[in-house]
């Protein structure tokens, strides 16, 4: 596996270390956040003309899902609207460590025990999941969503220590930290010795240079990308310029057995059944199911919430837990009839877990494949929303009359296929990879599983 | 060499020509909000198709995606859409004029012929199982020597 260092470019490191540049990109972040907040709130309720829906779901979600996860990790995190009010507040500073002793007003308690898991990111996916026809179609509403995020980071940071928040809360995060594995950049220490001779520990308490880690990792101690908001405190604040930003391999986390979690293979699921499920919901042509989704509170609608919520925690993990034990019986049977030495298979549980993150790259790839078709058809309501953002009839840049015109759509079933299959080959070869590290005959039954898997999300959007 | 051989023969393949004889259809579309009735239309290759929308509570359209075309209707107005279904495949129509919450995702689909980008994914995706699986054989076995 092959790194290079960036902050070794001349420009790179200045760049980071300086705190001008993320901040003004938070800052314009922040003020397009807050204006799409007041253009759900008192904008037009026409979704498609509302600048709240039009930037955060077509917008963002694009830049998010196609460029910013797939290439940069957690690179939104670490430019992210969201906590910076309350980070700021709790820190008593906008920028630098502020040199005042004055009190500040946050209470810095620590994050329970019981709660360092993701398991609140996941309950929180799901309930917006539940919503999301609503959420993405109604501007009022997604004003409200955002508005709740805001006020409830803001909240956070006064009641808990760092970026409690982000790191256990933030449904968006959540899922960004899950893919962000297989991103091909990484924040990691140059030599590990350095940082296990460095009694301060700088990097985690902070100094005159900066804060100690927001997201509450020791860099020392990284092995994947999952919970390194890649704020580059650490770059800052080590004295020893050990903190490297690698290029690397995709997927490069997933060989790490390290740190593998049920709350993260949950995640796994839940993300890849969303996906499956919006895939059908949104871009399928049954207006009973999308009347369904939309009447939240109806008996439609608790229908499609339970079976939704069946769907991502039960039926998708209880297949998979099946394949993974068909796996372990095939190569338990194997290894009997072999002379062979093969090494003890580790408990179903372990099992489950460790060859779910086989989902982390085929669902990346669904849901690139389904924000495809979604964005591209809807990507022309940008430049009208842009010119007048309320839709009160503006026309700041001229192209406020832009009709509606769905963009590639003859090549967009092109790329899904290709996004697809792809992800179903890195999915595959991941498993095979997991499944090595005791025997490799136990991947089969989770490559099929994929297969399949792959096949419906192909039969939904291409077929 | 050839899993790649393979691969591009799947994805390049020439398909073979159409061979029922292509008719004249009339496909009647109602839109209402948010579906259209009946949502999946199957034409054959080659076939010269009339669409009429007929908008059942609001002004709907029609965009016709892979074929770039466009038609809207009024309540009570049916307006058609004649064309030759000339390019095989599955395509999504949805509706061109905001009509509604959940007007981005009213969509149809238009079946035309054999779905052929589906078969070769399908053709595809095995092949890649067969590659990684293949592929990890040939490792592990290097690894035993």
């Amino acid at each position: 596996m092959t790194r290079y260092d960036l902050t070794r470019l001349p420009l790179v490191e200045p760049l980071l270390r300086n705190r001008w540049p993320q901040f003004v990109t938070t800052s314009i972040a922040l003020g397009g956040f807050v204006f799409a907040i007041i253009a759900g709130m008192v904008g037009t309720p026409v979704g498609s003309r509302n600048f709240g829906i039009v930037s955060v779901w077509i917008g963002w979600w694009a830049l998010l899902m196609l460029i910013a996860v797939p290439f940069f990790g957690r690179g939104w995190c670490s430019i992210c609207p969201l906590p910076a009010p309350g980070e700021w507040l709790q820190r008593g500073a906008v920028l630098g460590p502020s040199t005042g002793t004055g009190r500040r007003p946050g209470l810095g308690l620590r994050w329970p025990n019981r709660l360092r898991n993701i398991w609140l990111q996941n309950g929180a996916f799901a309930v917006i999941a539940l919503l999301s026809v609503v959420v993405l179609t109604t501007p009022s509403v997604t004003a409200v969503v955002l508005a709740a995020l805001l006020v409830l980071a803001v909240v956070m940071s006064l009641i808990f220590e760092r970026r409690a928040f982000c790191r256990y809360l933030c449904p968006v995060g959540g899922f960004i930290g899950l893919y962000s594995q297989l991103a091909p950049i990484e924040l990691r220490v140059k030599d590990p010795a350095v940082c296990a001779c460095h009694t301060q520990k700088t990097c985690y308490t902070g100094n005159a240079d900066g804060y100690g880690c927001p997201w509450q990792v020791f860099p020392g101690g990284l092995v994947k990308n999952t919970f390194c908001g890649l704020c580059v405190e650490c770059l800052r604040t080590c004295p020893h310029d050990n903190i490297a930003i690698n290029l690397r391999d995709f997927g490069a986390d997933l060989s790490n057995p390290a740190g593998r979690r049920l709350d993260e293979a949950f995640k796994a699921f839940i993300m890849l059944g969303s996906a499956m499920a919006y895939s059908a919901v949104m871009l399928g042509p049954w207006g009973a199911l999308k009347s369904a989704a939309y009447t939240v509170g109806s008996a439609a609608w608790v229908i499609y919430a339970a079976a939704f919520l069946v769907f991502i925690f039960v039926v998708l993990p209880g297949l998979f837990f099946t394949a993974v034990v068909v796996g372990r019986r095939l190569s338990q049977n194997l290894a009997e009839n072999s002379t062979t030495k093969t090494r003890r298979p580790e408990g179903k549980r372990q099992a489950f877990i460790a060859l779910s993150y086989a989902l982390v790259p085929l669902g990346l790839a669904a849901w690139i494949a389904f924000s495809l078709s979604f964005v591209f058809a809807n990507l022309s309501y940008l430049s009208a929303a842009l010119s007048d953002p309320m839709g009160w009839g503006w026309n700041l840049f001229g192209t406020a009359r832009v009709n509606w015109t769905p963009y590639l759509t003859q090549f967009v079933p092109i790329l899904q296929t290709i996004v697809l299959v792809g992800g179903l080959i890195w999915a595959g070869a991941t498993a095979q990879r997991i499944a090595e590290e005791t025997s490799k005959m136990r991947s089969l039954p989770v490559i099929v599983f994929c297969l399949i898997v792959t096949l419906v999300l192909l039969g939904l959007l291409v077929g | 060499m050839t899993v790649a051989l393979a691969a591009t023969t799947i994805a390049f393949a020439p398909v073979p020509a159409a061979t029922v004889t292509p008719v004249e259809r009339h496909i009647r579309i109602e839109a209402k909000s948010f579906e259209y009735s009946p949502a999946v239309v199957t034409v054959n290759s080659g076939d010269r198709v009339t669409l009429e929308l007929a908008a059942t509570d609001v002004v709907h359209g029609l965009y016709l995606d892979g074929y770039d075309l466009n038609v809207t209707a009024d309540p009570g107005q049916p307006a058609r859409l004649t064309f030759i279904a000339d390019r095989p495949g599955a395509f999504r129509f949805r509706c061109s004029v905001t009509c509604g919450p959940l007007h981005p995702f009213m969509i149809g689909k238009l079946n035309v012929g054999s779905n052929w980008l589906m078969l070769r994914a399908v053709g595809l995706a095995a092949l890649g199982i067969v590659f990684v699986t293949q592929r990890c054989r040939g490792a592990g076995a290097q690894r035993n020597l």
